[in-house]
């Protein structure tokens, strides 16, 4: 994008709440089930049937709200969404209008600043607002081509979404990508939202527009629909932005409309115009009455609110002592940032279990969602760095253990007995050793005594393995120096 | 026929058997309906296999439910498993709901016997059960004449004699008019004491579902079972339930009743003013006071009520699409072969084919009055009249314990008289509009018969949940006008 431009962006994140049940009837939530098993008189839209609210995804829509810095609403409406679409069982969606449960808030991501600047300069941490984030109830899914035309699956319908709609805030799509990827980290850290672009439980609409660098007034607006990655987001809306100044800088205008992206030709097309938006013609749902949210129910939700991850990577760094870069690490996943949590309470020495995690657990770790599965038990881990520490074994044996240990229950103390692990910290027979290796290397001792210090680890190495990396290193130092410098 | 609790009784007793009660009633309904066209389904099978279980229960020793025994026609826009529940509309024909609605379950839990499905205008949306797509139900006391809508078909099924008692529902006097019309009381109870899960909605800030009986007790009774807090339904009241009965034999001495003046203006018919009027002076008579108040809203109700409801019900009515269930028309030719435009054209031409021209009269009105750029001008603004209206009632009732006024401003009119004129046929619902928009319970119990022989139906509109104030005047009002054989002609 040229100088001359810049770009405003604000985004509207749909986000399903991982709640055992749909947002107004008792059928079950789960993804992946046989088409329209999941359904009742309620969310197919049967004559009579009537909408209950579902308290679990109050729950969680409100711990979201508080998440975010949201204020809470004491009283909301449901509003009816009218239109007609297969997917859409009553004709109208119930959705929250002119009177949401939660209003403002804000978003603190971070971004690589471009323009030059060295490869690791820090990014720089940035807030986007909040307009608003109310609860509404997801559509079913249509599908097409499958012979006999269309078909509609309303396993779906019904599901609890919450809306999260951005102000327009954002000025780069890198700065779009770092927003949801703050924003999702939040959800998943709450255990509302299960983080899944791709399978569409978040997903993410965009408002763009372009104006001339330093200009105070808004540009005709353009809504991106439907992007299904952090890949695609930065993407579309270079893409669009591009689109929109080419359009500008060749005399035209830019039209109020929604539009796709489509992957493959990496451009942006016309889904419909303005003219022909809907007449959603809202109105207050009559078959709930408003919903009260008092102060104690917020309070009580407020007191027991899970660690944002940017508040626990801070705490990682001011209490533990970890790098900036290894609370990050360990705060990718929340069941990440757990085992973590839990193997450095028992151990007391969180940065050598953080260490030990990156260098070793973590590519043996696989996630899904909110799930995660790990090969051993923080109390492995911490026992294995409790034989390190306390000298029995060594760095390289903690690593041989911990690969011996992956996928069992075994004691990594028993194990290394078993295996015949100890580290060798008996001063003559570290002595026994060094002596033997200096005698062999009479010409590379000499060198060492002449002031070619640069050696000493070609001697350390031959002592570690002629003991097969069972020496104290500690011991092995203080013995060769003895030695060499006689 | 006898009355709901003689019925309980006797089959509590052991004077009568179920079977024979529910043979009884299919004779009946048999002899009748024939003309009368009060009900849609008759649930023959059903019906015999409840009372089979009735007799089989009593036979064990088991305590019987309330209403034991008793028949309970239901308005067919009430979902009965596996039984055909069409509203009234081609756009449900031969739809069977695969559940029952929480009203059904419980006249089932109370050993209820439920004949069948009564006729009804479409979708309730009417005052005659004239816009009914299977043809208008006639009134037993003069089949030229209308028993009134939309609940006409259940309330013929009582005053026919083919059922001692019959569920309606009433959106803007669906249960009281035609109760009015045909000679039977007929009770629309506070918004919220009965769960509306099952009942095919109209207008669902308004619609409430209520009995019909033969008399005040039964209707009584038949409350005591529907009311209550279904957690199914959002909106139902979870305030305790009152002894109904009880009510029933309640004095009336010391009660205030306030007359409304707007209530007897232009368009009331003398002779029914000369029964309500007389009615009251009854009740006076028995120890009530009596004193004029005012509700100077009325004026507004008509149209407040057809802006709210048709907004209502233009977005209820959205789910008859074809796509899922009940009818579903192809087009015949579309020009333009995308598959949008094949989806609109099937939505077009099954909701033309299914509705008729009642109902889209109130889904084109109710869909302009939500329109971006006139729905402050008009569902705003109805709103708004609403709650001016309640408040009339609430200024009203801090000096009197009932409303006192006529159900309908006429006798029942003849069959197709207001059919071609919408608007006359609207008006006829001018009394009983109020109450509903209010939320408050509201009763119609028969008065003096006009010199020609038709009926009269006092409206009692009482506060909030003081269902019992109006079913203690209401058995007053039947004490001093007994009740006359059912269904002469």
């Amino acid at each position: 994008m040229s100088g001359s431009w810049e770009a405003v962006i604000g985004l509207e994140v749909h986000a399903q709440l991982l709640t055992r049940t749909k947002l107004f009837c008792g059928c079950a939530t789960s993804f992946g089930a046989p088409p329209n098993t999941h359904v009742c008189p309620t969310c197919l839209g049967l004559p009579g049937a009537l909408p209950v609210l579902n308290g679990e995804a109050v729950r969680m829509a409100v711990r979201t709200a508080l998440s975010l810095g949201c204020s809470i609403k004491e009283s909301s409406r449901f509003a009816r969404k009218n239109y007609f679409y297969p997917d859409l069982p009553k004709g109208y969606q119930i959705s929250q209008y002119d009177e949401p449960f939660s209003e403002g808030g804000f978003v603190e991501f971070e971004v690589e600043e471009s323009g030059g600047q060295a490869k690791d300069a820090p990014p720089v941490t940035k807030r986007a607002r909040l307009t608003r984030i109310h609860m509404e109830e997801d559509a079913g899914k249509n599908l097409h081509d499958l012979g006999g035309g269309s078909v509609v699956d309303l396993n779906r319908a019904g599901t609890p979404l919450v809306e999260i709609v951005g102000e327009p805030d954002l000025r780069t799509p890198a700065e779009a990508a770092g927003y949801l990827r703050a924003l999702r980290d939040v959800l998943v850290f709450l255990g509302v939202n299960d983080g899944n672009l791709e399978e569409g439980s978040f997903r993410c609409d965009a408002n763009v527009s372009i104006r001339p660098a330093g200009s105070s007034t808004l540009g005709t607006r353009v809504e991106l629909k439907n992007i299904n990655s952090f890949r695609f987001v930065e993407k579309a809306l270079a893409g669009e932005i591009a689109r929109q100044r080419d359009v500008l800088e060749s005399g035209g205008r830019v039209v109020q409309e929604t539009r796709g992206w489509d992957e493959k030709t990496s451009s942006t097309f016309s889904l419909r115009s303005k003219e022909t938006a809907q007449d959603y013609r809202y109105f207050p749902e009559p078959d709930l009455p408003p919903l009260r949210l008092d102060e104690a129910f917020v309070a009580t939700l407020r007191a027991t609110l899970a660690e944002t991850p940017r508040v626990k990577r801070e705490r990682f760094v001011s209490e533990l002592g970890l790098s900036p870069y290894a609370a990050q690490v360990l705060t990718q996943h929340p069941r990440v940032a757990a085992f973590f949590e839990e193997a450095a309470t028992l151990s007391l020495d969180g940065v050598a279990v953080a260490n030990f995690i990156q260098s070793e657990v973590l590519r043996d770790v696989t996630t899904r969602g909110v799930e995660a599965i790990f090969p051993v038990t923080p109390g492995q881990v911490v026992e294995i760095l409790k034989l390190v520490s306390q000298g029995k074994i060594s760095g390289k044996q903690a690593k041989e253990l911990y690969a011996k240990a992956k996928g069992t229950t075994a004691s990594p103390a028993a194990l290394a007995a078993d295996l015949g692990m100890s580290q060798v910290s008996d001063p003559a027979a570290i002595e026994a050793a060094c002596a033997k290796v200096v005698a062999d290397n009479a010409k590379q001792a000499e060198q060492y005594r002449a002031g070619k210090t640069g050696v000493f680890g070609f001697f350390v190495g031959q002592v570690m393995k002629a003991t097969k990396g069972s020496a104290n290193p500690q011991l092995v130092n203080e013995t060769l120096k003895r030695l060499l410098g006689g | 026929m006898d009355t709901v609790v003689a019925v309980a009784e006797s089959v509590r007793k052991g004077d009568k058997r179920a079977v024979e009660i529910a043979e009884t009633a299919l004779a009946r309904i048999e002899q009748r309906d024939r003309d009368l066209h009060a009900f849609l389904a008759v649930a023959k099978d059903e019906l015999l296999a409840q009372a089979r279980a009735v007799d089989e229960k009593r036979a064990r020793g088991e305590a019987l439910g309330p209403l034991a025994g008793v028949p309970v026609a239901l308005k067919d826009a009430l979902c009965m498993r596996g039984v055909p529940t069409t509203s009234g509309s081609k756009m449900l024909e031969g739809w069977r709901p695969p559940y029952d609605a929480t009203v059904v379950a419980k006249l089932r839990a109370a050993d209820a016997l439920i004949p069948g499905k009564t006729n009804l205008d479409e979708f309730a949306m009417g005052s005659s059960t004239e816009s009914s797509a299977y043809g208008p139900t006639k009134n037993p006391v003069d089949p030229e004449r209308t028993p009134g809508g939309s609940s006409g078909g259940s309330a013929v099924a009582v005053a026919a004699g083919m059922s001692p008692a019959s569920l309606g529902s009433d959106t803007g006097g669906s249960i009281r008019q035609p109760a009015a019309f045909t000679g039977v009381v007929g009770l629309k109870p506070t918004y919220g004491r009965v769960s509306r899960f099952g009942l095919v909605a109209f207008a669902s800030s308004l619609d409430q579902i209520g009995p019909f009986a033969t008399d005040v007790r039964g209707a009584a009774r038949v409350l005591s079972v529907i009311a209550g807090h279904d957690p199914k339904d959002m909106t139902s009241l979870t305030a305790e339930l009152h002894d109904y009965e009880a009510a029933c034999g309640a004095s009336v001495r010391g009660l205030r009743l306030g007359v409304p003046e707007e209530y007897f203006a232009e368009g009331l018919d003398p002779d029914v003013e000369a029964s309500i009027r007389g009615a009251i002076k009854a009740l006076e008579a028995d120890g009530c006071s009596v004193r004029p108040v005012r509700l100077p809203h009325t004026r507004h109700a008509v149209a407040t009520y057809y802006v709210i409801a048709t907004a209502e019900a233009s977005s209820n009515l959205a789910r008859f699409d074809g796509v899922r269930y009940g009818l579903r028309v192809e087009p015949k030719a579309v020009s333009d072969q995308s598959q949008g435009s094949a989806l609109r054209a099937m939505y077009g031409a099954t909701r033309d084919a299914g509705f008729g021209p009642e109902v889209k009269r109130r889904i084109l009105l109710g869909t302009f009055v939500l329109s971006a750029g006139y729905y402050d001008a008009y569902y705003l603004k109805a709103q708004k009249v609403r709650t001016l209206i309640r408040r009339d009632f609430e200024a009203a009732f801090a000096d009197v314990d009932a409303v006192v006024c006529p159900t309908a401003p006429t006798p029942p009119f003849k069959l197709g008289e207001k059919t071609s004129d919408p608007l006359s046929m609207y008006l006829s619902d001018v009394y009983t509009l109020p109450a509903s928009l209010a939320g408050l319970p509201a009763l119609s119990v028969p008065c003096a018969p006009t010199p020609s022989g038709l009926p009269v139906g006092l409206q009692i509109v009482t506060r909030p949940l003081a269902e019992t104030t109006a079913l203690t005047l209401a058995a007053a009002v039947e004490a001093s006008h007994p009740r006359r054989d059912e269904g002469r002609r």
